[in-house]
Formats: structure tokens, sequence, C-alpha cells
């Protein structure tokens, strides 16, 4: 499996003496798309600044696409950091700057494909107002029009959801998932679990500057055990029937009893639960979101950590 | 370089002289920098300098070339060093304030085409406003005093479209010292995100510059100053041309010059791009 984003050991150490970035090993697999988690603060948006070469690793590398990220960057749309343009030039104009910066672009077909970009996130009404008089979505909108100005292979989008309205969000979800189905690999950022769990195949989540897990949304899951939940008016005798039947850490309280499915197949529970007679009022088998496994991983603490 | 590569710089070229002259606060400034000259032509209409006064202005009355040339000399004073500071100042430290230079790096932009590109617009902006002070000068002036022959400082008479040819030298001259100026703008506007900062840094230099050339006792490290040969255009208004002190001041600009863009480049080179 080739991989569109690869990095190993990566490290940055600020001048402040803080560790930011500490030796992440990432692996986005092409074709993927990654949605890369963490607290703030957790150092994805420096990692993400490591891998498109605005700052030097203290330690480690990285690779795009197979190559060095200068060579590899023509080829790649990126979003860092919220978006930034000419404030007292329109939306057009600022594309138009960003376009005629790029020499492999073709000027030929420059009004085309920037009425294109523009059109795709739903901005050719506002294309000839200032950038000044935009909307925080619209900014957004512009940064994302930016990355679309030739076709990539990869994206990479530091919260490319940030400040877009539901309709805004649904149709930069939509573009995403567009561009992963014609073969773009994308490693977005992203502080939205339900974004992740919509559109994403892999994730890797950050703490405190540290990869701490990595792979398909799959396998994350089941890093972590499914429990099934029963609800009941007789919790006590519930629990008991459910150890006996082999389940784990069987817990009860007012109302339910839970217990780790293990490989049971949750149909024998509810049978073995019927033949014991306890009156079953509901019954749920609670596969962990990735939420309760983010949770895990980075703690539960809402300061960021300095 | 190809030329197809060379096509596409000239297109990033282009759009760096559209952000420049694009902006309504540069026009604002090029309008003052033109009012001066305005102003001198005017004011020698209503009262007439003596033909002993010192400078270009004793000429004014009888050749309107003579505006465009103490235009000239009382801008490089502050204004002109005051625009070029301002530019300079924005070149890279602006982009950064505006987080703008995250995307054209991401472009991608190869730092060096980045920090050449800069520079060649600094020095046609440079061009321009001198160009902007003498073209203004040279119209008020003809317009209100008329051309003809042009007495030069040696006291030789030649006739208009030499003087005109002088005054095209002097421009230049004035050019190639304000882009001296621009590169040690450009290597300041490397070292932060505050573009306004680095501008009045700049501006500050300049005008220390100027200060430590008035001192005699430190008349030692006087034609080492960025500025101390700014004022020796008055070599290329004599017959025949000297280059007396015009040469040593297009060698020092040339010297300014080098350093400067290599350090605004090695600096740049290597720079953590955090804002
Ligand atoms: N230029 C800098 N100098 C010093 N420290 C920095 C710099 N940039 C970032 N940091 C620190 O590095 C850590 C990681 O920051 P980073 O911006 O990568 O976090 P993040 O995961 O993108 O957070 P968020 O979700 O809020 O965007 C933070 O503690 C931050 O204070
Ligand atoms: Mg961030």
């Amino acid at each position: 499996m080739s991989l569109a984003v690869s990095s190993e050991g990566l490290t940055k150490r600020f001048r402040s003496g803080q560790v930011a970035v500490n030796a992440v090993g990432l692996a986005v697999p092409a074709g993927s798309v990654y949605g890369f988690l963490g607290p703030n603060g957790s150092g994805k948006t420096t990692t993400i600044r490591m891998l498109l070469g605005l700052i030097e690793p203290t330690a480690g590398s990285s690779n795009l696409l197979g190559t060095t990220s200068f060579a590899a960057l023509p080829d790649v749309g990126s979003l860092v950091e919220g978006p930034a343009f000419h404030l007292y030039l329109s939306g057009r104009d600022n594309l138009r700057r960003l376009d005629a910066a790029d020499r492999h672009a073709d000027p030929a077909t420059a009004a085309a494909r920037i009425d294109e970009a523009l059109d795709r996130v739903g901005l050719l009404a506002a294309a000839r107002k200032r950038y000044r008089a935009y909307s925080l979505g619209m900014r957004q909108r512009l940064a994302l029009a930016g990355t679309l100005l030739r076709p990539r292979k990869l994206l990479i989008l530091d919260e490319p959801t940030n400040g877009l309205d539901p309709q805004g969000t649904r149709e930069v979800r939509s573009i995403i998932s567009g561009l992963a189905a014609e073969g773009t690999t994308v490693m977005l950022s992203t502080h939205l679990l339900s974004e992740v769990e919509q559109i994403c195949t892999h994730a890797g989540v950050m703490h405190l500057g540290k990869l701490v897990a990595q792979g398909s949304l799959p396998a994350l899951r089941a890093g972590s055990e499914t429990r099934v939940r029963v609800e009941t008016s007789h919790p006590a005798e519930a629990g008991r029937c459910l150890e006996a039947l082999g389940l784990k850490d069987v817990s009860s309280a007012d109302g339910e009893a839970r217990g780790l499915l293990g490989d049971l197949a949750p149909e024998d529970i509810v049978a073995g639960l019927v033949r014991a007679g306890v009156p079953v009022r509901g019954f749920a088998v609670e596969r962990p979101g990735l939420e309760e496994l983010f949770v895990h991983l980075t703690g539960e603490g809402f300061d960021v950590s300095g | 370089m190809s030329v197809a590569s060379l096509a596409g710089t000239g297109r990033f070229f282009r759009s760096e002289l559209l952000l420049i002259f694009g902006r309504r606060r540069n026009w604002l400034g090029l309008a003052i920098l033109a009012v001066v000259p305005v102003i001198i032509a005017v004011a020698a209409k209503v009262n007439a300098p003596g033909e002993d006064e010192g400078g270009f202005f004793g000429g004014i009355t009888t050749n309107g070339l003579f505006v465009a040339l103490a235009a000239l000399s009382v801008e490089l004073g502050f204004f002109l060093p005051l625009a070029i500071s301002t530019i300079a100042g924005d070149a890279v430290a602006g982009e950064a304030n505006q987080g703008t230079l995250r995307y054209l790096l991401t472009v991608p932009v190869h730092r060096t085409r980045l920090i050449a590109v800069k520079f060649a617009a600094l020095v046609v902006f440079a061009a321009t406003a001198v160009l902007t002070v003498v073209g203004t000068g040279m119209i008020a002036g003809l317009l209100l005093f008329g051309g003809g022959k042009m007495t030069l400082l040696s006291g030789t008479e030649i006739g208009f479209w030499g003087g005109l040819g002088r005054v095209a030298m002097v421009s230049g001259y004035a050019a190639v010292c304000l882009s001296a100026l621009a590169a040690i703008g450009l290597f300041v506007s490397t070292l932060t995100e505050q573009p306004i900062g680095a501008g009045i840094a700049v501006l500050i230099l300049y005008i220390v510059s100027q200060i430590l050339d008035t001192i005699p006792q430190l008349s030692a490290i006087g034609p080492y100053l960025p500025t101390h040969y700014w004022f020796a255009f008055g070599d290329l208004l004599r017959d025949p041309v000297s280059f007396n002190s015009a040469g040593p001041g297009l060698l020092s600009a040339g010297i300014y010059t080098l350093i400067f863009t290599t350090a605004a480049w090695a600096r740049f080179a290597t720079k953590d791009v955090t804002s």
C-alpha cells in the first residue's frame, strides 16, 4: 500500500523550548480520507506546517506523494490554520494572484479554472467583493477554492469546515467526498468527530504532540470493546444472568444492566435473558463511538496543555 | 532557467506589481511625491529665486528642467526614502502579517524566487517614484518657465535635449540609490511580521546614516555609509560628466544591494514561517 503522506520521527521543538510535535510517524494511505484529530494545542497545525515545508523539523523527516514536500506541492492543495488573503483585493483577484504565483499553472485557462473553483465552493456571486467584506464562512470557502485551482492528488486541510454554516459544512463535506471518490487523498484536521465518522476512512489522534493512535476507522474501533445494554425492571437479576452467560465486566444500575459483549452473539444473550425470565424492556449493542475512543486517548480534561 | 519557467515568473512578477500599484495607499504616496515639484514650481513663479541661490533653485527660472532636479534633491531627503521604506518593509513582513505568505509558499513558490520577484518589484517601484517626481517636475517647470538651453554646474551651456538626457541620468542614479535602500528594507522585512515596524526601522536607518555622515569626527566612516553618495548626482551635471563621486556612489549602491539582497535571501531561505 503506497502512502500519500508519511513521516518518521517528525519532531518540532520551538525556540521557547516547547516540543510541540514529538516523534510523529504518520502513515496516510493513498486514496484514503484521513482525519487528523487532537485537542487544541496538540500539534496538528505544527505537523501540517512541517509537512508543507513551512517550518523545518527539529528532527525526523516527511514525504508527500513519495517525494520531498517542495517537489510534491504542485499536486497538493492545502489549507493551513484558516484562510489568509489580501484584504483589499476581491475574492477573484486573490485567486488570480495565487494562480499567477504558480508557475506550473497554465495562464490560458486561468480565468476558467478560477471561476470553476469559485463556483464549486458557491462563491461565484461574491467573486467581485473585496475580501475585506467577506464573512468568516466566505473566507473559508475562498481558501478552499484556492486548493481547487488545479487538479490535486492530495489535499491537506486544516479544519476545512471551521466557520461554515450547516449548508456550507455539508457542501464542503460533499466536495471532499467527491474528490476522494475521484482518487484524491485527503488529510483533514478537525475537532468534529461526527465529521470523521461521516467522511473519513482513516484517522490519527494527536495528544500532547504525540500521535497516540492511527489506523483505519474499523481498526481503531476494534481497539475498544463493544458493550450490551439491557433495559429492565430487574437490573440485579439481569446482571446475574449476563454473568452466567459469560459476559465480563457486568454492572447493573437503576433500570439497566451492562456488560462486555466479547465474542458472544447478541441474539443468544437476548434468548438467554428471556429463558431466565428477565423482563427485557430494551436491548442495545453499543459499539464504542469515536468520541469515547477520543476521550479515552486524550483524557477528560478540558484545559489545553501549555 | 528555461523559457517556460521565466514566463511563469513573469506572471508572478506582474501580479506583484499589481499588488503594489493596485493599492490606494501607494497611489496616495505617489500623489504626495508629485505635489512637491508643483509647489516648488509655483513658489518659484510667484517669488523668483535669485540666480545665485544654492542648488538647482537658482536655475529654475531660466530652465524648467531645473524644477525636476530641485524637487528630486528635496524629496531624496525624506519623501522618497519614506516611500521606499514603507513599501520595502511591507514586502515580506506584510505577507507574513496577513498570513498570505504561507499560501504563497505552498503554491509552491520557491523562496529564492519569492525574494527575487519581491526585490524586482521594489526596483520598479523605486524607479516609478523617481519618475513621478522628475516627471511632474519637468511638466510643471516647462509649463511655467519653458525649456531651452541648460547651463550646467561647470558653466557650459547645452541644448534642451542634452539637458533632458542629463535629467534622465540623474533620475537613474537616484533610482539606483533608492534600490539599495529597498534591498536593506527587504532584508529588514524578512526579520519581522510587522510591516509598519519594518518600514519605520528602515527609515530610521536612513536618517541615522544621514546624521552620522554630518559628524566631522566620524568622517572616516562616512564613505561606507549607505547614503554618503546619494547627493553626488551633481557630478552628472558637469561637462564632461564626472564620476569622482557618482562612480563610488554607484559602486556603494551596488555593494549594498548585493549584500542585503543576499542577506534577505539567506535569512528567508531557512526561516520558519509560523504566521
Ligand atoms: N510559533 C510558535 N512558537 C512557539 N510555540 C508554538 C508556535 N506555534 C505553535 N506553538 C505551540 O505548539 C503547540 C501546538 O500548536 P498547534 O497549533 O500545532 O496545535 P493544534 O493541534 O493545531 O491546535 P488547534 O486545534 O487549537 O488548532 C501549542 O502548545 C502551541 O502553543
Ligand atoms: Mg490548529
